[in-house]
């Protein structure tokens, strides 16, 4: 049965995508534990919904694992303390995406963990919890969605009224250059991974999932087929290697053929998606009782000494991970949290990791300028590079020309800014950042 | 460094090194080998007009923009040197220096900057200063040279393939009376044919396509589908009546069917934006060509096609837009549905 995987047609979605390098130079660097850091900083809100409402108060002693600041709302998360010592400051500090939001402070010291979490590598198998307290346990484990966008788990997890759900996908994608987190969790992690995929099959009711994984990842779909040969609720399917292939949307398309309605949630179509970094969070919440308080994260960039992947507590300055990984090389001219295509820059090398970080990405000095623009020669590249199949050079124009009404008849709101228009773009006209000009004046008009 | 020098900019941070000036030189390579035939055909008068044309076509930029627009010349993105050699293609190779300086300045100056210069111009540059050329200097644009490689600059001159079939249908000769005259398909293939600079060769064209295929420069939509619709459309003529229209391997790889739907017709300005759009354009660029050819008064008709169709373009725009993602309701399986349902199988597979 060894190959299976090489049998297997390779699906792909079917409108736009491009084929940026992929530069995995991290893919053979095995998870390290990133050592403690002095202090760490987490920011109440690492999520879409409301800010959490911190519960502790400066200069109390907090345990790893603890809450420092409770959901307000189903739309939220907890927010736990990542290390143990003593609360400092609380403070607004800048996170990686420019805006200031109230962050509680620790000074580490010892690691001293909850007496309830299992930090044990022993593999726990059976779900013993019923739907709802896998619900309430994940909630209460701070989970969220870890490809980026933040969304809080539970939420995902606790079908929608009058929705039915029959598949659950997992995304195993990491379509995103250079990264590598998922790719070596899924090595290293599979069985954990696996037991996770059931427990939001149990919680959604679903009897099929399809883990969806790229070609590039060899040996994680031959690990994963191995793994599943007996299984037959779990599925394993290669993916042609075409970004943005791990955006919801696209893996849906490329999957089941299905597309969301515009506006619409892949529960629409009857889908769940999962990343698999969140998958094995899940796992850790609900057999291991252990809250989100370290993620994986790559450390990467052609000029970096050791591109890395490390476990990392949340709330660790970024400026750690590149000081792990070799220190930051003389040539940089960027340093991005995130993938290339859309990670974000960051100005300052302390801003916090959080719980949607999955990689620190340094560019160097020549490759961060913008090239010469020139005029929109019409060549169509960006309608064929739309994987939602839009129209970005028009986008653009109607943007510059403030046209907010048309720009809202040309569907500008779904458009998913994962920034193919602009990487094919030619003339290198900054088309996304236009396109994001216009949905958020077109979000005002309502 | 210091920190404070770290750059701040939304994502995409890294962009495809397919730039613009990138193109214009993959295309100019693409051309390469059809020059070249012309060179082994009609020896220095190739080498002379091309040279010309893109002296005058860049010139005319230059001049423009420094001394009419006041702005930056913008001859270093390769498109004026593009328009110069592909109206130089277009054109037979013993032209005066006057006339092609007469049509590098409509080409430019009219066809192009005129507008706005790269991007804005409606119509091909290269094919309204060809067009005006044949309108103005009908004799000299259609007294062609001998496909003969001679180094002097005074060859015997010839009627093209297409002329001679014209010439001779309206004199009341038949198609297989006057394919008797002609060089062998082998030799259309291979470029041994009178006719404009750069038309020569199928072969040589068809290499540079295979290049801007490759280098994704373009895509196949629009040179496929116009040779294929050229080839199809004759040949349901010729199948009718053999005896009055010629096959249609002959209109493929005769006159400018070849060097319009590869280098005229694909050029990014004036062609539709979509996939859909690119085959419409095609398609009517080829009907329009062998309309002309077979039933109009020019032997020849892909200049005129084009620019029709790049006339078109702007509403071929508007009306085939791509299809939208979520748009095909058919993808959205109702609750209780078939598809739908099918995920509630075990999966048995394997």
């Amino acid at each position: 049965m060894k190959n299976r995987a090489f049998h297997k047609e390779l699906k792909t979605f079917r409108l736009g995508g491009v084929h940026p390098q992929d530069n995995k130079l991290s893919a053979s660097a095995p998870l390290a534990q990133l050592p403690l850091p002095k202090q760490v900083t987490i920011p109440i809100i690492q999520h879409i919904g409301a800010p959490a409402k911190v519960v502790v108060q400066r200069g109390d002693t907090v345990k790893v694992g603890q809450v420092i600041a409770q959901h307000e709302g189903f739309i939220s998360s907890n927010i736990h303390a990542s290390c143990s010592g003593r609360i400092g400051i609380i403070e607004e500090v800048m996170d990686s995406s420019g805006f200031k939001h109230l962050a509680v402070n620790i000074r580490v010291k010892g690691d001293d963990w909850l007496e309830t979490i299992d930090r044990t590598d022993t593999l726990v198998e059976e779900i013993t919890l019923s739907r709802d307290e896998i619900v309430a346990r994940v909630m209460e484990a701070g989970v969220v969605g870890m490809g980026g966008a933040g969304f809080p788990s539970h939420a995902k997890i606790k079908v929608p009224e009058g929705k039915t759900i029959d598949t659950l996908i997992i995304n195993g994608v990491e379509c995103e250059p250079y990264l590598t987190a998922d790719h070596r969790l899924m090595l290293e992690k599979p069985r954990e991974i696996i037991v996770g995929v059931r427990i939001l099959m149990k919680a959604l009711g679903v009897s099929r999932s399809i883990i969806g994984i790229e070609d590039n990842k060899h040996d994680a779909i031959e690990l994963f087929e191995e793994l599943l040969h007996e299984d037959k609720q779990i599925e394993v399917q290669p993916l042609e290697v075409q970004y943005p292939q791990g955006g919801e949307k696209q893996l849906i398309q490329a999957l089941l053929n299905r597309e969301v309605p515009s506006g619409g949630l892949p529960a629409d179509v009857g889908v769940i998606v999962h990343n698999v970094g969140t998958t094995f969070a899940i796992y850790e919440a609900v057999q291991k009782n252990k809250p989100l308080v370290e993620r994986v994260v790559t450390v990467t960039g052609k000029d970096v000494k050791q591109p890395s992947n490390f476990w990392v507590r949340i709330g660790t300055p970024v400026i750690e991970l590149i000081t792990a990984a070799g220190g930051l090389p003389e040539s940089t001219g960027k340093v991005v949290s995130g993938g290339p295509m859309m990670g974000k820059a960051i100005a300052d090398l302390e801003v916090p990791v959080a719980k949607g970080t999955s990689g620190i990405l340094m560019i160097a000095q020549a490759e961060t300028k913008r090239a010469e623009e020139y005029n929109c020669v019409h060549c169509g590249k960006c309608i064929e590079a739309c994987p939602m199949g839009l129209e970005p050079y028009r986008l653009l124009l109607l943007s510059k020309a403030g046209q907010s009404e048309k720009s809202k008849r040309e569907n500008v709101l779904d458009c998913i800014e994962c920034g193919s228009c602009s990487f094919v773009c030619p003339s290198n006209r900054p088309i996304l950042d236009y396109i994001r000009l216009s949905k958020t004046k077109v979000k005002k008009l309502k | 460094m210091s920190q404070s020098l770290l750059t701040v900019a939304p994502s995409p941070h890294i962009h495809t090194e397919l730039t613009i000036p990138q193109v214009m030189r993959g295309v100019i390579i693409a051309m390469v080998p059809a020059l070249l035939v012309s060179v082994y055909n009609f020896g220095l008068g190739a080498v002379y007009v091309t040279g010309l044309s893109i002296l005058f076509c860049a010139g005319a930029e230059w001049a423009i923009c420094k001394f009419l627009l006041m702005r930056e010349p913008t001859i270093t993105d390769g498109s004026a040197v593009i328009t110069g050699m592909l109206l130089a293609f277009n054109v037979p190779s013993n032209l005066p220096w006057y006339i092609i300086l007469i049509g590098s300045l409509v080409s430019v100056g009219i066809g192009k900057m005129s507008f706005g210069g790269l991007g804005n111009n409606p119509f091909n540059p290269a094919l309204v200063g060809r067009v005006f050329l044949l309108l103005s200097f009908p004799v000299e644009m259609t007294s062609w040279p001998k496909a003969v490689a001679t180094w002097s600059l005074d060859g015997t001159t010839g009627a093209t393939p297409l002329g001679i079939l014209k010439d001779g249908l309206r004199a009341g000769e038949t198609v297989p009376a006057l394919m008797q005259q002609m060089p062998s398909y082998t030799d259309f293939f291979f470029g041994f044919q009178g006719g404009s600079l750069g038309e020569m060769s199928a072969f040589a064209l068809l290499i540079g396509l295979g290049y801007m295929l490759y280098r994704k420069i373009i895509t196949w939509h629009i040179p496929v589908t116009m040779i294929a619709t050229v080839f199809v459309m004759t040949g349901i003529f010729w199948f009718i009546d053999p005896t009055r229209f010629a096959s249609p391997l002959f209109h493929v790889l005769t006159g400018g069917v070849m060097l319009g739907a590869i280098f005229m017709a694909t050029d990014y300005v004036t062609s539709p934006v979509s996939h859909k759009g690119m085959i419409v354009f095609a398609i009517g660029c080829a009907v329009l060509t062998v309309l002309i050819r077979l039933f109009g008064a020019y032997p020849e008709g892909v200049s005129f096609a084009i620019l029709i169709m790049n006339a078109f373009v702007p509403l071929i725009n508007k009306y085939l837009r791509p299809v939208r993602y979520g748009a095909n309701k058919s993808r959205q399986p109702k609750v209780g549905s078939q598809q739908f349902e099918q995920g509630k199988r075990p999966v048995t597979s394997n």
